[in-house]
């Protein structure tokens, strides 16, 4: 009984909110893009395919054709698919390792803690990107998937921190005394009474997971260490500018996949501060 | 306080540590070989490459146990030795990142310490504040949702290829030898506004969010509604619920480095900037090992170095670190 109360109150506040609405409109937008654009795009990505070379948009190649001839539609949402793999994978492994050792230390405490505390430290202070630069630089050949595994790999300690810290206050309340004098499972107290209580924190650090595994990604393949095998965002932006799109005014090759990061992520941050409102009744506009 | 500077020490030392083993480690257990890369572009005849390949072997002491050669990167980096550049040959790599890392500090450094002003400014200022909140809002997200460098390759397009008002690439122009006069430094900043602008931009919108967030937030407070229940001005309220913004917001600095400077190299590419990420692109185009790993490790240390700063600010500023009472977490 309460429950579907709360639930339906939780529903009434996010319909309501228009942060919310429109964030999440403009990331299914794209989600929508990513999935059918490909069966609608006439060449495929790499395919030589207009023999004039570089033209602008038009009814025939609608996001226009590069240097090359390459239909930049075709690449465009290719890329844009790998987009969302990236998010999806490096946000998700990065939210799934960072909820794991913040649980982990934050409810086991002592040395544990001490030696996981001092781990995330570090990798805190690391910066991300020259790690990943440095790993990839010397893959020869490298995937969409290896590379959202890596930003995975390293981007879980801000979660781990914050989940540790909310684990700590949590972990001495009398509903957690009560199920460890109960005998329950550490994990089952973890995951049953403790979770349940941050789930709205862990919705929101995954959408900022996959917001920043996006950019790392772009970042990433911009420096020329994406994806040998296949076609991303950020490489588009690698070659327009490598093969002097901008000195030759071919706007179209480079404004579409920047534009799409921009506008995925900015709709995603969006969301988050919908969300926000929705789960936290301090931070409402009444 | 010695607590919190020894344990924030100790943090950076194994995080030192730590960056020097893997960037040793890396490049040798990855594919690749550099010196066979080197004496290919030399196009020597079998023979005679076969000999050289023994001599460059030797040379760089790729040919001693794995520990050995652990134990000597060690030694030499202690001694300001990171070996010789493959691509630049015979330039030693320090010397060709210490000509490198001035364009990087003049980038960073402003671009950093104004972003960082003017966003927490502009943010205190337009929260709760309806049409501000409104415009300044979604402009703040997509400012700090762009990808550097593609802020950095409009900025381009717009203002070095539309517009055509300022230069797009390289530090200063071709046609001029560097030399103390006027119209030099001139033409040094204009190569140096747009690049330090994408890196502003960006920084400027995710700073504007993050204060404007905190501030409601400590309006929301205890203490603020206490001042405003005894009738303080709007002005004194929103002035302490700035000054106790600012802390999460400098460590939010702190963890904000390693994304600048990531965007910087990105930014340098961009305006073929020849600052540490231009080195970077190039290195790895060229399997350069020890460019690529005196990249990252200047990289390294110089986030360190600001880590360490930004700690001491914390301290200045926070006056309850400096009394034992830890007041930051970790």
């Amino acid at each position: 009984m309460m429950k579907t109360k709360k639930g339906s109150e939780f529903l009434f506040f996010a319909l309501r909110n228009y942060k919310l609405r429109v964030g999440l409109t403009v990331v299914l937008v794209f989600l929508a893009i990513a999935l059918v654009g490909p069966s609608l795009a006439r060449n495929t990505p790499f395919a030589y395919a207009n023999p004039l070379g570089a033209e602008p948009p038009s009814g025939e190649y609608w996001f226009g054709t590069t240097t090359f001839g390459q239909d930049v539609f075709a690449q465009f949402v290719h890329g844009l698919r790998a987009t969302f793999v990236v998010g999806a994978i490096g946000g998700g492994l990065g939210t799934f390792l960072g909820v794991l050792i913040g649980f982990t230390a934050g409810y086991r405490g002592g040395l544990v803690d001490e030696v996981l505390n001092m781990l995330t430290n570090i990798v805190l202070v690391i910066p991300t990107m020259a790690v990943l630069l440095i790993i990839t630089a010397y893959l020869e050949v490298r995937g969409i998937i290896t590379e959202s595994i890596f930003i995975g790999l390293t981007s879980w300690p801000w979660v781990a921190r914050a989940i540790r810290a909310q684990t700590f206050s949590l972990r001495s309340r009398e509903f957690v005394d009560l199920a460890r004098l109960s005998g329950m499972k550490p994990w089952k107290i973890v995951f049953c009474e403790i979770a349940p209580n941050m789930m709205s924190y862990l919705l929101l650090a995954s959408i900022l997971q996959f917001g920043g595994a996006t950019l790392n990604a772009a970042t990433l393949d911009f420096i020329g260490l994406g994806p040998t095998t296949g076609i991303s965002l950020g490489l588009m932006m690698n070659n327009a500018v490598l093969w002097g799109a901008l000195l030759l005014g071919f706007w179209w090759w480079f404004v579409p996949p920047g534009l799409a990061i921009t506008l995925i992520v900015g709709a995603l941050y969006v969301t988050n501060v919908g969300l926000d409102e929705v789960f936290n009744p301090k931070l409402r506009e009444m | 306080m010695r607590r919190y500077f020894g344990r924030k020490l100790l943090v950076y030392g194994l995080t030192f540590f730590l960056a020097v083993t893997i960037d040793w480690m890396i490049p040798r257990f990855m594919p690749g070989d550099p010196i066979a890369n080197m004496l290919s572009r030399a196009a020597l005849n079998a023979d005679a490459a076969r000999i050289l390949y023994t001599y460059y072997t030797h040379a760089f002491r790729l040919d001693l146990p794995i520990w050995q050669q652990y134990v000597n990167f060690w030694n030499a980096l202690l001694h300001g030795d990171l070996g010789i550049s493959t691509y630049l040959f015979p330039t030693p790599v320090v010397k060709v990142l210490l000509r490198a890392v001035p364009y990087d500090l003049a980038l960073l450094i402003p671009a950093i310490l104004l972003s960082w002003l003017a966003g927490n400014r502009f943010g205190a200022f337009a929260a709760r504040t309806k049409w501000l909140d409104n415009t300044l809002l979604p402009l703040g997200y997509i400012l700090t949702a762009t990808p550097y460098m593609w802020l950095g390759i409009l900025l381009a397009w717009v203002f070095g290829i539309i517009l055509g008002v300022l230069p797009i690439a390289g530090a200063y122009s071709y046609s001029m030898t560097p030399h103390p006069s006027w119209l030099f430094v001139g033409d040094v900043l204009k190569h140096w506004f747009l690049p330090f602008a994408s890196l502003f931009l960006v920084q400027f919108g995710g700073w504007a969010i993050g204060m404007r967030n905190m501030i409601i937030y400590e309006l929301e407070a205890d203490y603020s509604h206490y001042l405003e229940a005894l009738g303080a001005p709007r002005r004194l309220i929103r002035d302490y619920a700035f000054r106790n913004a600012l802390l999460p917001q400098l460590s939010g600095l702190a963890l904000q480095l390693g994304v600048v400077v990531a965007g910087a190299l990105v930014t340098e590419v961009v305006f073929s900037y020849p600052g540490i990420g231009s080195l970077l692109l190039a290195g790895i185009q060229n399997q350069d090992y020890f460019l690529v790993m005196g990249c990252f490790l200047f990289i390294i240390i110089g986030v360190l170095l600001a880590n360490f700063v930004i700690d001491i600010a914390y301290v200045l500023v926070d006056p309850r670190t400096r009394r034992g009472m830890t007041g930051e977490t970790g």
